[in-house]
Order: structure tokens, then sequence, then C-alpha cells
């Protein structure tokens, strides 16, 4: 199908310019005024649609994309997977073709699967965001993170960032790691060896030994070692039964974030935590609840960055 | 199809001047005056809140804060509007314009007004401006403040200013460019004539 020319789809960190996320975060930053309003609602996207097709269970990203398509007065409808078609056996394709037949303008999609919005995108007229994608990108989240960092350390260039936890099987890890090193930045991955891959290195190509912008640590105390930011990622418990690790109190012991780990970091490092957290197993109470973890700003942030891409892919014409 | 770049502008054609119709002496005499209206009009700076339109309606509203400040020797309100969210015309101008901040950290209920832009032409601006102020509360009055009115005849809305620096008739064909320190290389007013496609 002939792609409009205007639209701009959003499929992932890895397809964008250090000057395209600057752009966007940029723009969010002035989104973030209007989250802070009496009303809480200006008419920029009046008469546009909203999608959000949602394959897997999601509360935080499908409400702050759902009010920040509201708050742009965009119309918003959510279909989640147990009560679309596809349980009665219709091909994505097809689902996205009988989607945009209703001529949507943008259809946020999160699927199990990778590379899913990619495919969406190849059929649907709407332009497409990827708001989580198997075990590829979660691009909205790592821009959110990038605003919380930018909000307390001013800037992302030369920064060194931990990520802690189980990186195999996380978007968002992914999302973040291309962000912040085409940003300048200089990450950090540890975790289980089962769950961390020593080849994970070579994931982005850029530079060689130490002057590698991603390293990966054997152990966490190595990453979290002189650390501005520090970033924790959620155990998926529901993978409990595939042993990568023996127990959720041994993860806790070995590998979660508690004071004594985190004061291994700079003086003013920074948690961040994508949610929903296992309290007490990844990051320890006391740590979340201190003031250097920025949770709750990160939720805060989602909406801003969900405006600016919903406005920035659907902005001008989609014909 | 991926070009989330903001900051690379359009090639920006250049322009040839045809006159200078003002130039910074000229231009500062001008927002003196439209100080001394505002506040004649509105009997002093009690509640007078002056709100620039991005971008060059907010050095043109500093200045008038300023002098307002002086004559008075009292501050009024300042503050900044930025109307791309509000434009009537996103879905026909192609790209996403680029959105910049809202200021407006004093309540503006009861407050009167002023809405500062460096040019009045068709009037489509002011309609984003007055319907984003309403979003943000009750005034008391809104009034307009404009360096350059370019005339009646090219206004698409009914909206007029109520302080004018100069009224400038001018043709379709010519554009009319503020240029102020902050942004230019020289003050003045200029008309340009829009290169022929």
């Amino acid at each position: 199908m002939e792609k409009p020319y205007r639209r701009r789809d959003l499929l992932g960190i890895r397809e964008l310019t250090e000057a395209d996320i600057r752009g966007i975060l940029d723009t969010a930053e002035n989104f973030r005024e209007i989250n802070a309003r009496e009303i809480k609602k200006v008419p920029t996207l009046r008469g546009k649609t909203v999608i959000n097709l949602f394959f897997e269970n999601s509360t935080r990203t499908r409400t702050s994309f759902e009010l920040a398509a509201k708050r742009l007065s965009a119309d918003a409808v959510n279909i989640s997977v147990s009560s679309s078609s596809v349980s009665k056996g219709e091909t994505l394709v097809d689902t996205a073709l009988n989607l945009d037949a209703m001529q949507p303008d943008c259809i946020v999609v999160r699927h199990g699967s990778a590379g899913v919005p990619h495919q969406l995108a190849k059929v649907s007229r709407a332009a497409v965001v990827n708001a989580g994608d198997g075990a590829n990108e979660h691009p909205t989240q790592a821009l959110l993170d990038a605003m919380t960092i930018r909000e307390h350390k001013k800037k992302i260039q030369g920064l060194e960032v931990a990520i802690v936890g189980d990186i195999l099987h996380s978007r968002v890890a992914r999302s973040n790691i291309h962000l912040l090193t085409k940003l300048g930045a200089k990450v950090r991955v540890a975790g289980p060896g089962t769950l961390v891959p020593k080849d994970f290195e070579f994931f982005i190509d850029a530079g060689g030994g130490d002057e590698r912008s991603l390293q990966v640590c054997p152990h966490v105390e190595d990453a979290i070692q002189g650390a501005d930011v520090v970033m924790i990622l959620r155990i998926q418990r529901e993978r409990q039964d595939s042993a990568y690790f023996p127990t959720l109190r041994e993860y806790a012991v070995h590998y979660g974030l508690t004071n004594d780990r985190l004061d291994l970091a700079k003086k003013d490092a920074i948690v961040l935590h994508p949610g929903p957290m296992n309290r007490g197993i990844e990051i320890a109470s006391e740590v979340a609840d201190s003031s250097r973890s920025l949770i709750l700003d990160q939720v805060k942030y989602g909406v801003a960055v969900r405006m600016a891409v919903l406005y920035l892919a659907t902005g001008g014409s989609n014909v | 199809m991926l070009c989330y770049d903001l900051h690379r502008m359009p090639d920006e054609k250049s322009l040839t001047e045809k006159s200078r119709i003002m130039d910074s002496a000229r231009m500062k005499r001008a927002i003196s005056r439209l100080a001394s209206e505002i506040v004649e009009e509105n009997q002093g700076a009690k509640d007078v809140y002056i709100v620039g339109i991005r971008r060059r309606g907010v050095p043109l509203a500093e200045r008038i804060v300023d002098k307002i400040a002086e004559i008075e020797g009292e501050m009024p309100l300042f503050g900044i509007i930025d109307i791309t969210l509000y434009r009537d015309d996103l879905s026909t101008v192609g790209a996403s314009p680029i959105v910049n901040r809202t200021e407006l950290d004093t309540d503006i209920d009861d407050k009167i007004i002023v809405l500062v832009d460096d040019v009045l032409y068709t009037g489509r601006t002011i309609r984003a401006a007055l319907d984003q102020l309403m979003d943000f509360g009750r005034p008391r009055k809104v009034q307009l403040a404009v360096l350059i009115d370019r005339g009646r005849e090219h206004r698409e809305l009914p909206i007029q200013a109520d302080f004018v620096g100069k009224t400038v008739p001018t043709k379709q064909s010519e554009i009319i460019r503020v240029m102020l320190k902050e942004y230019d290389e020289v003050e003045g007013v200029g008309i340009f004539e829009k290169p022929s496609e």
C-alpha cells in the first residue's frame, strides 16, 4: 500500500537519529505544562482518532496513552485482546486492515511478539506507535526515562547508567540502550548470567574494549559503582518456572537494589524503575521510597512524552 | 518517513526588502507610546497582565512591561502564550510545527489581559490566543496591542487591535518582518516581497 507521505511511525528508538530523539524530548518538555493546568486539555488533535490496540495486559502504558490522546482532544478507543476478534482466529494483518478501514489516524500497539508494530505499519494507513513489542523495544518508556534523567541531570551526554536485572527479556533495556548510547551516555548492564548474556555487548556496535558505550558487568556492584543513574528492571515473575535463577529470595540477596548497593553509585545518583515493581525483590522498599527514586516522576513524564509522540505522529495531514 | 528532527528548518528563501518602515529608534518610541496608552486606558498598571504571543510578541511584551514599570513605578503582570496547539491549520501546514511552552504563572481570572504581538494580519493567531486564554480562566477584559497592523482588508475574523504602533497598508504578496535583537541581527521593521514561485 502506498504510504501517506507525512505519516510518522514510532516503531523503535533504533530507527531514530540523535536529532529525532532530541526533537521528541524537547516537544515533550513543552507538553508538561498542559498537564499542570486546571483544564488539562488542548484542541490540537480534535477530530483525530487514536486506537490503543493492546494484545498484552497493561494498565500504566495504556492509561498513559489514553490520557495523552484525550488531553490533545483526540478520540481514543481501547481494544484489548480478550475482547477482540483476534481470539476468534483473525490474523494480525486482517485485524489491522479492519481497524484501518475505520480510518483512525494513529494505532498504538502492544504485542508479545517482536516486530508486530512493523508489520502493522506496512499495511496500515494510520501512523503506528509501538507501545512494546516482545523483547524488542518500548520506545516511549525509554523516552520518558530520558526525560526524567534530563530533568535531574540536565544532560545525558557523558552520564554513566547502570541497568540491572532481566536484560534478556527486557524491551525497556533495549530501547534505553539505543537511546542512551545515541545521546552519548555509557551504559553498563548486570544481572544473573542467565539473563545477561556476555554477547550482549555486541547488541550495539560502538567502540571496543573499555571504551565501549555498552558493557556487560559480571557483578551488579561493578555496574552500579560510580553510576549517575541506576535503572532497575522488573523481574518477570511469570517467567519464574523457566529457572533462570533459583528463587526470588536469592535474586533479592544477590541482585536486588539495596541502600548498601546504591551507596556504590555517585552521591547524587538517581534510581529509575519502569514498573510495576516487586518490592523487596529487585528493589528494596527503602530505596523505592527514598528521594533518590524517581519512579513516580517517570509515570508523570510518561503522559507528556506520549502527547508529544501522538502530536508528532499525527500532526499535519495524513493524506 | 521517520523524521522527528524538529530543528531542521525548511530552506529560508532569501527575501528582498522593499522598504524599511521603522528603525530601532522609531520602534522604541512606538513601544513607549503603546505602554503609555495601555496605562492610560486602564488607569494604571493595577491588574494589568501583559501577555506576549510567541515568538516575536514576547520581546515586545517584555519591553512594554519595562516601560510601564518606568511610567507607573509598578510592574504589571507578565506571561507568555504559545498558540501552536490551538492553530486551526494544523492539518494543512504539513510537518508538525514546533511546540513551545505557555507560561501563565499568575492566575488570569479578573485580570486585564493585554495580548501583545508583532503583526496583526488575518487575526487567526489572535483567535488561537483568545481560545487558549479562555482555557486558563476568565479574565475581566482582553485587549490587543500590536506593533504593526496590516489593515482591516486582510482580516479573516472580526478582530481588531486596541493599541497599534503603526498601521501599514500592505499587499498580500508582501511580508512584514519585525526584526528584534533577540532573534535578528538588526532592529527594525521592513516590508519584503514574497519570492515568486
